[in-house]
């Protein structure tokens, strides 16, 4: 018998670990369906804390989506604490399922959703706990069809060890078909076991299944060929886009945790894709086009989800949410309809833009105005023009300027170091950029106790951008450039006092650079450094660099590579990319033409608003662009 | 000068309910935080009228008494709200009631009456019942009676400044031991104070003097808190609002 609970022998052990709330479920809108009720059962898992993967949208789209499907269940699982995770190993209790405590094991499929490749040692731990060999070459007609999705999944290859397969792009489409395939196989008896399953996976869009495809090197490292194993397959695997969000309204009923998680709100994404064109954004060139949802779809999902929830507050989410095409009228227009209900509204980070900080004004109107936070993500014009993404100095320091005097206190500053071509110089304008900021905004607002937050990153080439093909800077060129930086702030501390610095050291950017761009050799570098007790990687308390390296050195040396080969290494144009075969729409051209104009700090126009520059995207994958403005209103909501 | 919200200041608290909740099942292991976020939620959910704080960041007039411990049952727990709008208790009761997730119940809510005195004025006291599964009556017995005979059991707590050593014993008013299906049962009425004396305390403290080791985590149950008086009863915190709400009713019924 499968799906049975395995809270009886599970709670005991919880009443020994730290915070057990966040794996007991029953979290408001989540559901338990009977187990002989479904043809076909999928685990949707992420990789990392409950606290950071309940709030994943991606994950709670595809919860819903399935679960409204009668002959599908879907229940949730997470990375488990090594707390629990001990006492599991030593019970006997294998990974499970927060809804209905089943054994991950029982599942026809695991999805994981990989938003980042930090999570990679978390599937493996996942896989182990549950009693599933964490090779896919290893598993046999009774185990979990593994399958990947999420932003990494567009460079699977370091993970193609362990996943069955990937879907590549939007996954709500997606998962539908691989359901019926999967429920067509069992209802059939299982013909051709797990190979013939997974063939008939590898024919649905948008599906990559690694074991179908062989990669040969050459003799200088890199690769030689990819081919494929089984002519039924594609030669080139592309992504999958959701047209029309109004008929994707979801999550309609998001989940509720009772634990605390990373985001205390609701959230409605209200566009997916970005044509601003940054081109260190993998998340921009890998959704494009852009698809707004329209005004007044966003206004029911929020009525809808407000009412489901009992959220305080709700982010209005994208990758560049003030470009909208109704956002000024939807700011407008929702902060009327709640206004007196003590429910605030916000935007994720922006662009630098003075629109933007009316924007914000308008959303808290009803709420708290304490910090607005900016991305303009390179500290000089120049490393701006490069990465595409062009803001003078003057109207950053106009408009950070504007929000203090609009009452903002906080303003936060996100920016990258370690961007090509970038010299100490670029980096030591963020601290002009701050002093000028904080001068500026303490005249304007008559006020001393305003505050300005730098948050710095080293930046991680990724696949599918125009940065594919560059030198990632080394974790000793990252940590000198934040040196000198923060030495810049602090030099006056009559302005630096009012500047905060917060930064992440460059270590764990080579090892994320190792996973984005790596090709199925790193898979050994994982496994070696899972087996050695690395996982939540993600978490400075948990991350070893030193494993890292000691592994890499270890398992790729051998073959003829090492860590700098994957990272710090320039590709040439004819070089052959990992991920080749993987199909974002961006023709490989237009990419590397775009390499070249960053190299010559040209930019490049968004195709919303000027003609197309072919990118490739929307007749490969047969889409195009969607947006307003739709013309239409919000109606006040009748007062209860 | 300093920014001021715009509008009008919220409108003030005209009522306030007191509620009695239980947290059960597999929400025993909610902490204080856990319980108080879902139940601001759930008011919202419910659509009950709540009065809040003024400024830019306006709070719901939410006050929470002493709150069990993580890993507790309780069927008596208790909160006071503030309204700007007078609601019938009861209705509230419900609606919240209904709003909340199945393993946390509103046991009861009333109007807190004007010159009763405050509710945390009627705590000083938690009933708890412990179940001890794998341990038998014979062992706890004995073991409960070596406790009781001393004056002072001292055990190591850990506080968030690590272990701290506090007395177990004199907090512990009484406490008695019997068998239900083949579970030995401690029963215990323990003062509230400073440091806390919990459940797992003189779990710790039946280690100490008389090596009881239960091979199973103990199930704590907190079935009343209120004033404890000479007798040995511990009140209902939330009897003085229903005799003077009933008095109350018996008026508007003459009129």
């Amino acid at each position: 018998m499968t799906g049975e609970t395995l809270y009886p022998r599970l709670e005991p052990l919880l009443a020994q670990i730290q915070k057990p709330i966040q794996y007991v479920g029953g979290e408001l809108n989540s559901q338990v369906k009977p187990w002989d009720a479904a043809a076909v059962h999928w685990a949707l898992m992420y990789p990392d804390a409950y606290e950071v993967g309940l709030p994943n949208q991606g994950l709670m789209i595809l919860y819903e989506v399935l679960n409204e499907r009668p002959d599908a269940l879907a229940e949730r699982t997470y990375a488990v604490w090594p707390d629990l995770a001990g006492l599991m190993r030593e019970n006997g209790v294998p990974q499970f399922t927060v809804d209905g405590h089943r054994a991950v094991r029982d599942f026809d499929l695991l999805g994981v959703s990989f938003a980042t490749e930090l999570g990679y040692t978390n599937l493996l731990e996942a896989l182990d706990l549950a009693g599933v060999p964490i090779l896919a070459a290893d598993r046999d007609d009774t185990h979990p069809v593994v399958v990947a999705g999420g932003h990494a999944a567009f460079n699977p290859e370091p993970v193609s060890d362990f996943v069955d397969c990937a879907v590549l792009g939007d996954g709500e489409q997606a998962v539908g078909d691989i359901t019926d395939v999967v429920k067509a196989w069992k209802a059939q008896g299982r013909p051709g076991g797990r190979e013939e399953l997974l063939a008939r996976l590898a024919r649905v869009d948008g599906v990559y299944v690694p074991r179908f495809y062989a990669v040969s090197y050459g003799p200088d490292g890199a690769i030689a060929a990819v081919t494929r194993t089984r002519d039924d397959v594609p030669v080139k695997v592309g992504k999958r886009t959701v047209m029309d969000l109004d008929e994707w309204p979801y999550p309609k009923t998001p989940l509720v945790p009772l634990a605390e998680s990373v985001h205390e709100r609701m959230s409605v994404e209200i566009f997916r894709g970005c044509t601003r064109g940054c081109r260190f954004c993998q998340a921009g060139m890998i959704t494009r086009p852009v698809r707004e949802r329209t005004i007044t779809g966003i206004g029911s999902m929020v009525e809808q989800g407000l009412k489901a929830t009992g959220y305080e507050e709700v982010g209005l989410l994208s990758l560049s949410s003030a470009d909208h095409s109704e956002i000024g009228q939807l700011a407008k227009e929702l902060a009327d309809r709640y206004e007196g209900t003590n429910t605030s509204l916000s935007l994720p980070s922006t662009r630098v833009d003075a629109f933007n900080v009316t924007l914000a004004n308008e959303l808290s109107r009803n709420g708290r105005r304490s910090g607005l936070t900016f991305a303009p993500e390179g500290g000089s014009e120049r490393i701006r023009r490069v990465i595409n993404k062009t803001v003078s100095k003057e109207d950053l320091v106009r408009t950070v300027t504007t929000a203090y005097a609009n009452g903002w206190r906080q303003v936060k500053l996100y920016f990258m170091c370690g961007l090509p071509t970038e010299t100490d110089e670029d980096v030591l304008e963020i601290a002009d950029l701050a002093v000028e900021v904080i001068k500026a905004g303490r005249e304007a607002s008559g006020q001393r106790d305003i505050r300005c937050t730098v948050s710095i990153g080293g930046f991680v080439p990724k696949p599918h951008t125009p940065f594919q093909w560059a030198a990632q800077a080394s974790a000793e060129t990252i940590d000198h450039r934040l040196r000198v930086l923060r030495q810049a702030i602090n030099a006056d501390r009559r302005i630096g006092k009012s500047i905060g610095l917060r930064y992440h050291d460059g270590k764990p950017g080579v090892i994320e650079g190792l996973l984005s761009r790596g090709d199925r050799r790193v898979g050994r570098v994982i496994e070696r450094v899972w087996r050695e007790g690395g996982k939540f990687d993600g978490w400075s308390e948990h991350f070893s660099f030193d494993r890292w390296t000691a592994a890499a050195e270890a398992e790729l040396t051998p073959l003829g590579v090492d860590l700098d080969w994957f990272t710090t290494r320039e590709r040439t144009e004819q070089e052959i990319l990992p991920w080749d075969h993987l199909d974002s729409g961006l023709d490989k051209e237009f990419l590397w033409d775009d390499w070249q104009e960053a190299l010559n700090e040209e930019e490049v126009a968004d195709c919303r608003w000027t003609p197309c520059y072919d990118c490739g995207v929307c007749p490969t994958m047969g889409t195009e662009i969607q947006i307003g403005p739709t013309g239409r209103s919000l109606i006040p909501l009748t007062v209860v | 000068m300093a920014r001021q919200p715009e509008g009008p200041p919220p409108p003030p608290t005209v009522q306030k309910l007191r509620i009695r909740y239980a947290k059960r099942g597999r929400l025993r292991f909610a902490s204080h935080r856990d319980l108080a976020r879902t139940l601001e939620r759930a008011l919202r959910r419910a659509q009950v009228p709540m009065a809040f704080s003024a400024g830019f960041s306006p709070h719901p007039k939410i006050s929470y008494l002493g709150a069990a411990p993580t890993g507790a049952a309780s069927e008596a727990e208790y909160l006071e709200i503030g309204l700007s709008i007078r609601c019938d208790p009861e209705a509230v009761g419900a609606a919240l009631d209904a709003a909340l997730p199945q393993d946390v119940a509103v046991v009861e809510c009333v109007e807190a009456q004007e010159g009763t005195g405050s509710l945390a004025d009627r705590i000083d006291t938690s009933v708890w019942r412990v179940e001890l599964p794998g341990v038998a009556l014979a062992d706890l017995q004995p073991a409960l009676a070596e406790f009781l005979s001393r004056d002072v059991v001292t055990v190591a707590k850990r506080t968030k400044n690590g272990l701290k050593d506090i007395d177990a014993r004199a907090s512990v008013t009484s406490a008695s031991a019997v068998e239900e299906a083949g579970c030995a049962i401690l029963h215990m009425v323990v003062r509230q104070g400073t440091p806390a004396v919990r459940p797992d305390d003189v779990l710790a403290a039946l280690t100490a003097v008389a090596d009881l080791r239960p091979p199973l985590p103990p199930r704590a149950v907190r079935e009343a808190q209120g004033r404890l008086d000479d007798t040995g009863t511990v009140a209902d915190p939330l009897g003085p609002d229903r005799v003077a709400s009933t008095r109350c009713q018996g008026a508007h019924a003459t009129i």
